[in-house]
Parts: C-alpha cells; sequence; structure tokens
C-alpha cells in the first residue's frame, strides 16, 4: 500500500516537473524565430540544457537545416519533403499537423558555419551524458573517430562523472589519440603507451600516421624522445597487426564453422539415408528445398509473427520433408532395393518433379524469407572482431540437431532398430523388427532434416527452385569424405570442408575455392574411397 | 614385353613358376590381420606341400576366409610372409598378378558372370594373355575349344553350355565356378566351401573331381560339412581364433581332445 | 500377324549380335540421304523439301544419339555409371569451338586477327599458351579426342585403382563436370566464361550458314554415327567385349581369374570420353554456340536417360532412346515448356520402375509375345545356331 502510494507521488511529481521544464522549452524555442543569428547561440545552448525529449530533435533539425517558422504566426515547425514533392509540416511543439504551404510562406531558422560547429558539440554533450550507455559509446566513437579540440575537452569534462568502464576506457582511448596527435613528443609517447593493446582502428591509423611522419626525417636528425617515440610506435603496430591477424585467423575460423554448420545440415539427413540405409537419394536436395518453402509460407500465413516463425517452421519443415520422403520411399525406392543405380535414377526423376512443382506453384522467381528480428545484429566483441547473430545461432542449432540426432540413433530403440536394418535386413526381420516400417521411418526421419536444413538456408539465402541442387553434390561429397555410415565422420567433414573453403577464399575467390575443395575431394576420395573415418574389415566390402 | 607404367605387363603373359624343389608350393609364416583391434589371424603359418589336397575347417570367425583373402591379394596383413613356392612373394603382388601365377579360388557364394553363357564364362577363365588388345582381336583356337569341351564334361555343364550363366541353378554355378578354376590351369585352388547347397549325389561327385585334382595341382579346401570333408580329406588343419590349432590326418584330428572342445565336439554334440 | 522378317530383326540375339550393324548403317545412310536429298534438290517451296532448320535439328540428334552410344558403352556394357560425360561432350565441344573462333580472324566486332572478341573485350594483349595452336584443323581434331580421352584417363586411372565404383563413381563424375561448369564460368580461365564461344563464321572456309555447309555437317555426324556404332559394335562382340561384360557382373571374379579390370576400365572409359569429345565436336558447329551450360550435372543425367529409355547393353536401344527423348523435348518444349521437366522426371521413374531394359529389351519381348507360337520353334533353331 505504502509502495503504491508512494508510486503515485513520484509518478505526480515527474508530470509535474516535466510540465514546468516543458513551459521553459517552449518559451525557449518560440524565441527562435526572433533572434538574430549573432545571438541565437545562447539559446540554443539553453535549450541544450533543458530535459526534453524534443531536444535532440530541435537541434539535429536546425542542424539539417529543415526547422522553419511560419511568416504568418511564428510558429516553429518542421518540414519533410515527399516523395510527391509536396511537404510535410508538423509544428514542433505538438498541435495539429499543419495544411501545406508554399515555401514561401516560411521561414528558415538560419545558422552560421559557427553556429552548426556549436550545435554540433551541444549534441554531443547530450549523447556523452544521455542514460543508455550504447548511446555514449556511440557518441565516444564519432568523437574517436572525428575529434575536435572542443569534443576532446567534453569527453574530459565526462570522465570525470563517467561510470561505466567501457564508456571510460574509450573517452581515454580516444584523449590518449587526441594526445598522440597534438601533443609534444614526451606526451606523444605516453599516449602510445596508454594505447597499448587498444585495438581501434582509428588509434592504428593515428599511429601510422605519427610513424610516417617521424620516418619523413632521417634518424640522426630526430631527439632521443622521437626516437623512443618512433621505437614505441613500430612496436606497438607490429603488435596490433599481429593481433588483427590473429583475430581474422579466427574470423575465417568462424566462417568455416559457420559455413560447415550448413554443410553439416544439408549433408546428415543423406548421412541417414545414405550412409545408415545405403538408399541413394538425389532428391535429398529438393527435400532441402520444400523445408525452405515451408518457411516461406509460414512467413506469407502468418506475417504479424515473423519473429516466431521460424519456431513454426522447423517442426512444419521436418513434417512437410519428412512426408514426401515417406511417399518416396513407400512410392518409388522400396521397388528398387538392392539396385543403388536405378535408385539414382529414380530418385533424380523425382527431383526434376518436385523442382518444377515449386515453380509452377510459387514461379520460378526467388522468393525472400524475411529474418525475424533476433537473428540479425552482431556480438561486438572488440573493434574488429564480432559475430553475427544469424551466424552464431545456425552453429548452435546445427549441432543441437546433431548430437540429438546421434542420441536418437545410439539411445533409443527405434534408432536400434535402424541400425539393426541396416547392418542385417534379413536378421533383424527374424527378430520380428518391422523392416518396412523402419525403412520408412527412417527415410523420412532423413529428409525431415533436410526439411530443417532448409529452414536454416531461408535465412542465409534466397529460396528459389534450384535451392537444392546446389547442395546435393556437396552433401554426397560430405558424407563419402567423412566416411559412409559414420555420423561423426560427417560432422568432422563438414567442418573441415567449412574452413578449408574459407582459409582458401581470401586466397583465390570463392569460385576458385569451390572448385579447390571439389577437385581435392574428388582426390581425396580416390585416395582412401572409405573416406576419413572408414569401417574396416570384412562386413563392410 | 610391353609393361605398363606400374611395371605389369599390358600385352604378355607373366610367366611366374614357383619354386617347388623343397616340396612346399604356399609359405604362409606369422602372418597377424587385425580389423579393428580385433584379430582375425593371429601369427598363423601354414605350409601346403605341391600336390597336397588340405582341409582347412574351424569355426565361424577362425580366419578361414581372411586366410584365403591373405593369400590371393585382397586383404595385407599387418606381419608375416607368405610364398609361393620358395622365391615368389605373394605379398608383393595384386590379386591380378597372383591369379596370373597361378592360384585359383572359388569363392563361399559362387560368383559366375551371370550375364555371359556357361561358354563365354569359361572362355574369358581360360590361361593366356590377358591384356587388352590381345584380347579386342582375338579368336578362340581349335585346340581351345577343345580344351572348354572338355571341362564342359567334366564339370557335367555340357547341355547347358550356351544357357546364361545366371539361369544355372546353385550347384551348377558351383561347378561352373570350379570349371572355371580348372580352365585357368592353376598350380594351387583355393576352394571355399564347394558343396554349399549341392545334393548328395551332386557332392559325391564334387569329392571325386577334387580328389582327382589333387596331383597335378595342391587342391586347400574349406568346408563346413565334416561328412565331405573326412570322404576327401587326407589331412586337415583346424583353425582357431586366427591360427593353427591342430594339424593331421582326419582320425588324428578327431582324437586330439583340444580340438574336440572347441571344435569337433561342437559339431558332433549339434549332430 | 506380323512378318517372319521382322521378328527375326527384333529376336533375342541374332539382332544383338551380327544383325544390328548393317540394320543400323543401312538406316541411317537411308535416312541421311533422304534428308540431305530432300534438302538440296527441292524448292522450298515444294512439298518434299526438308528445311535447313530441320536438317540441322537432325543433325543435333545424331550428335546426341553419338553421345548416348558413348553413355552405353561404359554404363550398359561396364556398369560404370557416369554422371559426367557431359563434361567430354563439352571439351570436345570447346576444342572444336576454339577452332572456329580462330577462323573469325579480323572479321569479329573488333577486328582483332588473333584475338577472340571476348579476350579484346578484357584486355588480354595474347592468346594464352592453351589456345597455341587453335586454329589449326588436324590440331583441331587431335585436341577432340585428346582432350576428353585425357580426363577420362587421368580421372579413371585414378578412381578405377582405388577401386572406386557403383554409386560413389557416378557422383564423383557428377563432381568433375560440375567443378569444370564452374571453372568455365569464370572468365579467367579464357573460354569465354558466361557466354562461351559464339559467332561462328566458317569452317575449313565453307560458311557455317549456307545449306550445303550444314547438309555436309548433318551427313559428316551421320557418318561419325555409324562409324561409332562400328566401332562399338565390334568392341563389345570381341573378347574383350565380354571381359567388360564380366566386370559389370563381377569385378572380384575377374580380377581372381588374372584380368586387371581397372585396365579395360579406363580403356573402354577413355574411348567412350573419345566419342563424346567428336559428338560434341560435330555438336558446335550445327548448333552455332559452346557455353559452359552444356558441362551443367543436368546435362549429363539426360544423356543417362536416352540410354535408360533406349536400353542400357544394348547399342541400337542407345541410339533409339537419344532419337526419341531429344524428339519429345523438342515437341515439349514447344508446346509447354513447363511439362518438360516433369515429363523428363516422369520418364525416370517409370522407365526404372517399370521398363528396365528400355524400349530395346520391351519390344522385342513383346513381338516375342504376340506370336509366342511360332516364336518357341525359332527360339531352339536360334540357340544351336549361335554356337561358335
Amino acid at each position: 500500500m505504502l509502495r503504491t502510494f508512494s508510486l503515485v507521488i513520484t509518478l505526480l511529481m515527474s508530470v509535474f516537473s516535466a510540465s514546468a521544464f516543458s513551459d521553459e522549452f517552449d518559451s525557449l524555442i518560440n524565441q527562435l524565430p526572433h533572434k538574430k543569428l549573432r545571438n541565437i547561440t545562447p539559446v540554443l545552448t539553453q535549450i541544450a540544457e533543458q530535459d526534453n525529449d524534443q531536444v535532440r530533435f530541435v537541434l539535429t533539425e536546425i542542424l539539417n537545416g529543415d526547422l522553419y517558422y511560419l511568416k504568418s504566426n511564428k510558429q516553429v515547425v518542421s518540414i519533410r519533403k515527399q516523395a510527391s514533392g509536396d511537404y510535410t509540416i508538423t509544428p514542433v511543439l505538438g498541435g495539429d499537423a499543419v495544411a501545406d504551404q508554399s515555401k514561401s510562406a516560411m521561414k528558415k531558422i538560419r545558422t552560421s558555419n559557427s553556429i552548426r560547429s556549436h550545435i554540433r558539440g551541444l549534441l554531443a554533450q547530450i549523447d556523452l551524458s544521455h542514460k543508455q550507455t550504447h548511446v555514449r559509446l556511440n557518441a565516444v566513437k564519432q568523437i574517436l573517430d572525428d575529434p575536435s579540440a572542443e569534443s576532446i575537452e567534453l569527453l574530459k569534462q565526462r570522465l570525470a562523472v563517467e561510470k561505466d568502464s567501457d564508456v571510460t576506457e574509450l573517452i581515454n582511448t580516444a584523449i590518449a589519440v587526441n594526445q598522440l596527435k597534438e601533443g609534444d613528443s614526451q606526451a606523444k609517447l605516453a599516449a602510445v603507451a596508454d594505447l597499448k593493446g587498444s585495438l581501434e582502428p582509428s588509434v592504428r591509423n593515428a599511429m601510422v600516421e605519427q610513424l610516417n611522419g617521424l620516418n619523413e626525417y632521417k634518424l640522426n636528425e630526430l631527439s632521443e624522445t622521437d626516437k623512443a617515440l618512433k621505437a614505441a610506435l613500430t612496436k606497438s603496430i607490429d603488435s596490433i597487426k599481429q593481433k588483427r591477424s590473429i583475430y581474422e585467423f579466427v574470423e575465417n575460423l568462424f566462417f568455416g564453422l559457420s559455413l560447415g554448420s550448413v554443410l553439416l545440415l544439408a549433408a546428415i539427413g543423406l548421412a541417414i539415408t545414405f550412409g545408415v540405409m545405403g538408399v541413394i537419394n538425389m532428391a535429398h536436395g529438393e527435400m532441402i528445398m520444400l523445408g525452405a518453402y515451408t518457411t516461406y509460407v509460414i512467413q506469407q500465413m502468418f506475417p504479424q509473427w515473423i519473429d516466431y516463425s521460424l519456431f513454426i517452421a522447423i517442426p512444419a519443415a521436418f513434417i512437410v520433408s519428412g512426408t514426401v520422403g515417406i511417399l518416396i520411399e513407400r512410392g518409388v525406392i522400396r521397388f528398387l532395393k538392392g539396385r543403388p543405380l536405378e535408385t539414382l535414377l529414380a530418385t533424380f526423376g523425382i527431383s526434376l518433379i518436385l523442382q518444377q512443382l515449386v515453380r509452377s506453384v510459387f514461379s520460378p522467381l526467388n522468393r525472400t524469407v524475411a529474418a525475424p528480428e533476433w537473428m540479425s545484429g552482431s556480438w561486438q566483441i572488440n573493434p574488429i572482431f564480432s559475430i553475427t547473430y544469424n551466424r552464431l545461432y545456425i552453429v548452435i542449432f546445427a549441432l543441437a540437431v546433431f548430437f540429438a540426432l546421434l542420441a536418437f540413433m545410439k539411445r533409443s530403440s527405434l534408432g536400434l532398430h535402424v541400425r539393426a536394418v541396416a547392418q542385417n535386413r534379413e536378421m533383424a526381420r527374424a527378430l520380428s523388427v518391422r523392416s518396412d516400417r523402419v525403412d520408412a521411418i527412417t527415410f523420412g526421419l532423413g529428409s525431415g532434416i533436410a526439411g530443417i536444413a532448409g529452414v536454416v538456408l531461408s535465412q542465409l539465402t534466397n529460396v528459389g527452385p534450384n535451392l537444392g541442387q546446389s547442395y546435393i553434390i556437396d552433401s554426397f561429397l560430405v558424407v563419402v569424405f567423412g566416411g559412409v555410415g559414420n555420423l561423426w565422420g560427417t560432422l568432422v567433414a563438414a567442418m573441415s570442408l567449412g574452413a578449408l573453403n574459407k582459409f582458401l577464399e581470401p586466397l583465390t575467390g570463392s569460385v576458385l575455392a569451390t572448385i579447390i575443395v571439389l577437385v581435392g575431394l574428388v582426390l581425396f576420395i580416390q585416395k582412401r574411397p572409405k573416406g576419413l573415418f572408414p569401417q574396416k574389415g570384412r562386413a563392410a566390402e | 614385353m610391353v609393361v605398363d607404367k606400374h611395371g605389369s605387363p599390358l600385352l604378355a603373359e607373366e610367366n611366374i613358376s614357383p619354386d617347388t624343389r623343397h616340396g612346399v608350393i604356399l609359405y604362409v609364416e606369422d602372418v597377424s590381420v587385425s580389423f579393428d583391434g580385433f584379430k582375425a589371424l593371429n601369427d598363423l603359418s601354414l605350409y601346403i606341400n605341391d600336390g597336397e589336397l588340405r582341409c582347412l575347417i574351424g569355426a565361424n570367425g577362425a580366419g578361414k576366409t581372411t586366410l584365403m583373402d591373405v593369400i590371393t591379394g585382397k586383404t595385407r596383413p599387418d606381419v608375416g610372409k607368405v610364398n609361393f613356392g620358395q622365391q615368389v612373394n605373394l605379398l608383393d603382388m595384386d590379386e591380378t598378378q597372383i591369379a596370373r601365377a597361378g592360384i585359383g579360388r572359388k569363392f563361399q557364394k559362387p560368383t559366375v558372370f551371370e550375364m555371359l553363357t556357361v561358354f563365354e564364362n569359361l572362355e574369358l577363365s581360360l590361361a593366356g594373355d590377358k591384356g587388352i588388345w590381345t584380347n579386342l582381336f582375338h579368336k578362340l583356337s581349335g585346340e581351345q575349344k577343345d580344351e572348354i569341351g572338355k571341362i564342359l564334361e567334366t564339370i557335367g555343364l555340357t547341355k547347358e553350355c550356351h544357357m546364361l550363366a545366371g539361369a544355372l541353378s546353385h550347384g551348377q554355378k558351383q561347378w561352373l565356378e570350379i570349371g572355371m578354376l580348372l580352365a585357368a590351369k592353376p598350380r594351387l585352388l583355393l576352394v571355399d566351401e564347394p558343396v554349399a547347397g549341392m545334393t548328395a549325389q551332386e557332392t559325391e561327385r564334387t569329392a571325386e573331381l577334387l580328389t582327382s585334382l589333387a596331383g597335378e595341382h595342391s587342391v586347400v579346401v574349406v568346408e563346413h560339412d565334416m561328412a565331405f570333408v573326412r570322404s576327401i580329406a587326407r589331412k586337415v588343419t583346424v583353425l582357431h581364433q586366427g591360427s593353427v590349432l591342430a594339424e593331421g590326418s582326419m582320425s588324428e584330428i578327431q582324437a586330439n581332445p583340444e580340438v574336440v572342445r572347441v571344435y569337433l565336439g561342437e559339431e558332433t554334440g549339434a549332430a | 500377324m506380323i512378318p517372319d522378317s521382322i521378328q527375326s530383326l527384333f529376336s533375342n540375339k541374332a539382332f544383338k549380335t551380327l544383325g544390328s550393324l548393317p540394320v543400323v548403317v543401312g538406316c541411317l545412310f537411308i535416312a541421311t540421304l533422304y534428308v540431305s536429298i530432300c534438302n538440296l534438290a527441292f524448292p522450298a517451296d515444294s512439298a518434299l523439301h526438308v528445311s535447313t532448320y530441320t536438317v540441322t535439328l537432325f543433325g543435333k540428334y545424331l550428335c546426341y544419339a553419338l553421345l548416348a552410344l558413348a553413355v552405353d558403352l561404359v554404363w550398359g556394357y561396364c556398369g560404370i555409371l557416369s554422371l559426367g560425360h557431359g563434361a567430354f561432350f563439352a571439351l570436345g565441344g570447346y576444342a572444336m569451338g576454339m577452332y572456329l573462333m580462330r577462323q573469325i580472324g579480323d572479321r569479329g566486332v573488333y577486328g582483332n586477327p588473333e584475338l577472340p572478341d571476348f579476350m579484346v573485350f578484357l584486355n588480354w594483349d595474347s592468346l594464352p599458351w592453351y589456345w597455341a595452336g587453335s586454329d589449326s584443323f588436324i590440331w583441331m581434331i587431335l585436341m577432340v579426342l585428346a582432350g576428353p580421352g585425357l580426363l577420362a584417363y587421368i580421372f579413371g586411372s585414378m578412381a578405377f585403382r582405388s577401386r572406386v565404383s557403383g554409386v560413389y563413381l557416378s557422383i564423383m563424375t557428377q563432381a568433375v563436370t560440375y567443378a569444370l561448369m564452374l571453372a568455365f564460368f569464370r572468365n579467367e580461365m579464357g573460354f569465354g566464361g558466361n557466354n562461351g564461344l559464339t559467332d561462328f563464321k566458317d569452317i575449313l572456309g565453307f560458311s557455317l550458314q549456307s545449306d550445303t555447309t550444314r547438309v555436309a555437317l548433318f551427313a559428316l555426324t551421320a557418318l561419325f554415327l555409324a562409324l561409332g556404332f562400328a566401332v562399338c559394335h565390334f568392341i563389345v562382340n570381341s573378347k574383350m567385349g565380354r571381359v567388360v561384360t564380366a566386370i559389370r557382373d563381377s569385378e572380384n571374379r575377374v580380377r581372381f581369374i588374372g584380368y586387371k579390370p581397372e585396365h579395360y576400365k579406363v580403356w573402354i572409359f577413355v574411348v567412350s570420353a573419345m566419342l563424346a569429345g567428336i559428338a560434341g565436336a560435330m555438336y558446335v558447329p550445327q548448333v552455332g554456340i559452346i557455353n559452359p551450360g552444356e558441362f551443367s550435372p543436368l546435362n549429363s543425367i539426360e544423356m543417362v536417360v536416352w540410354v535408360a529409355i533406349g536400353g542400357r547393353g544394348s547399342l541400337y536401344g542407345a541410339i533409339i532412346g537419344a532419337l526419341v527423348v531429344s524428339y519429345a523435348k523438342t515437341r515439349f518444349t514447344a508446346i509447354m515448356p513447363e511439362a518438360w521437366l516433369y515429363a523428363l522426371g516422369g520418364l525416370f521413374v517409370l522407365v526404372t520402375l517399370l521398363l528396365p531394359k528400355g524400349i530395346a529389351g520391351f519390344v522385342p519381348a513383346l513381338i516375342e509375345k504376340l506370336s509366342h507360337s511360332k516364336q518357341t520353334k525359332s527360339v531352339s533353331n536360334k540357340t544351336t545356331s549361335e554356337v561358335k
């Protein structure tokens, strides 16, 4: 009770104080049309001191030259040019939008160069004292990239009151960079020491700039301090370079893993149907494609739930692709048991039909699948290394699917049946395993997982009828490379191929990297036909 | 002699004749093979005399088929020596070279060329040049036709000579495969379960055939059918867990308490 | 109901072994003669006239037939299902295309006497080394054979020696043609990138636009098809052919009776690749373009369908399959392009499920069924007559 009461009091007070302030704000705004160019600056400063949400907007509008007042009643308005060429005119201090007026009925609030730079300073100050940390960080970063004497001064003021350690650190960096640029040799030397270990691009740029400046002199023309400075700069730049190359490596590795995860997802269904069952399903790629289209359809059906669409799409795609897989198994593949080449041809035929079907239903054009909000953005680990969330989620998701499948195959009784039928159909049958049903379910499982892969791929590429086709060769190679019938092998193969591809890419370009990996794989399989992790023994013959 | 880039002859037949001055045609010494930690052959030694008929017995997994694989070059042993006669090291040769050197093999499952006729099956198996160019322009000579005729008679398939081999009965396929071995005129015959799926009558004829082959050829027979082994064997080798458990005449083997325990005991007990 | 002569034509072995060679070559000769005369001798408004467009179309079909023959030789007889024969076809085509490109001389858009237009466009100032000699007709013929042959030899000797077979091999052949497609799409490769080689003017001084050249090319294709058929026929009916068939049935058995299956496989693969290369070389001047699309895995798969539908393990079946399917494709894509992939996909499924031996296996069986009373007598005759 007491709490509620105090809450009400606080609310009331805040409303009251806000209105009190906003009165002052309104009067300041209304002064704007009356001030001459030379005495507008104090008013602007006063505006900036107001605690009002509009402050930033007003200042930015003035800076961009979009703030006007109506000649008729001196009402301050901001204007926006529409695509049609008309202007939308909005009063700054609330009220209804003003009907269209010709531009001659309004007058711009005029500024000069010095006023604009003053406004920039004010804006920086506002941002620097903003409540949210990331706004402050951004403000510091902007100053770091484009510093001026005033802004550095602002930073120094802010430093005294700043509590967040990230912001403090960045402010220190910015001040040190400025010191490196402007200070005397001694100060510069100190700045280099302070900046040690910072990976901000502007730190490196400033250092390189300084070093280049020093390099214009001969060594004997330099003072002792300058010599020390030069040595320190060289050392720091080298260390930055080294760190950069480490992060570049890590970045490539991560890209490789994320490509590997895509390959893993694409191949893992095949590892079941081809690896465990021994069925060659050339329509596997189309199972992936169907999964991607399922995502598209679900987003079309529930456009308001884009953020949750993937959670619906994953089971839906599993069911759609799985069902189609079971139909294919029951309708075609079971009649071709023990005739792998015929199976290959028949399933290829099915893949053509499915592609054409999708073309007829959805048109041959690519469809875009929207990415949910939480998939976008990236995780900034340090100034030069960040991981995009969608890649990160895909790696995690691919591994999750992999281990779930592994657990299913190893632990569940159905998994046991699947392996039993794969190893010795007759024997399994004799032990009253219903091999026909197991076949259908296994095939459905493999296809369903392909469908899930499709959901993931829809987040990375455009969804088109040929989506699956481009993955079928890769998937087969991954499974064969890893060793047929070996799920762990598939994991290792997918990840190492992904990494190999990404490490080659900067050297050769992406197409050539793909070609090299393909040719390398073909050569590898010829050397070791049973893949990385072959199954040994007589039974494997 | 035209030789391809691997040093094996492309056009001419290789003439490796085993040196059997010591009376032994096959030396298998201290051979071990393991698959993923499982020892299929464990320090196995075996000697086959020239012209001998030898039976190999042993429970499933004793290493009989693996031993055949090692001799014919299908499996490489981890350690050990396999010599054909005194000089020829079989471990340096691949399956084809071993076959050309004069070791023939009949598989456990009859493997004949099902889409070729019985006659053509034998024609391909005849000893002679196995290169590409000669075979492209090859014509059967009268002698070779006679030879095939003789083999057809021996294996009793003269009537079926122009049937596709795929249409033969299981027993007939077994015979055809033996016939194919004969056509190649090998010095050493490795025969894996020759009477599986044969009628009693066919079995009897197979026994006769194999005994008649011994002398001119050396024959190693792997068989589960103990009655059959008893009917043909002069010397029997018992394999157990990848090595030789006992060797001797059938009666010696039957008297061996070890053997009775691990193999014959089970067999007779089951029968 | 059915005359004896037709029966004996199609019945079993007699047709397969001896009868098919004169029949196929004869049919080809008559058809070629008919089409050529109808095109050249009759004026365009005559009812008997065959348009040059049709002649070229037939020429294209015959190239496909030769290609089908090549696929059948390795798949039908040796059991090697190549999903990459399009690569050999395209390599042969590119060898011819390079020659034709050089024949353009300074008549190109940029008028460079030495460099093809696309190289000028890429600001290259000299021919890459592998274009050396490409203006010579003899060199071109050599490359048409050597390009595909060498690829087949390298790939084959590696794959077959390490005993890669069955589905693995199929997928690897597909990977090879896919990799080549990606490579040829690159401008840096020096084969015209995306657009490939086109805008040909003449061959050996004869304009490619003229009717006589078109007819001559068509007749030449027919001749090559007949020769290809004769060569294949000779191979499969020799003892070597029987070894190859034996490899298809049981490679291990072949090895254990002293043959080297990998040598035979490489040899037959190389012969087949060269045939495919010739088909590609004849295709390019008639169609007027070669581009990386020819390497696409789908193309190679389509070739396999020709053979599957025509009847693998039967040489004339492969030819019939290629002609029938290509004709169907032309009709389908003209009338309802949408339906073609449905039809092609459906054909795959139906043929593998219902007609494992294709037309060549189905038609004789049908005829036999229709006249089984007569047939029983003649079958016994035939088997005795086949004793060698």
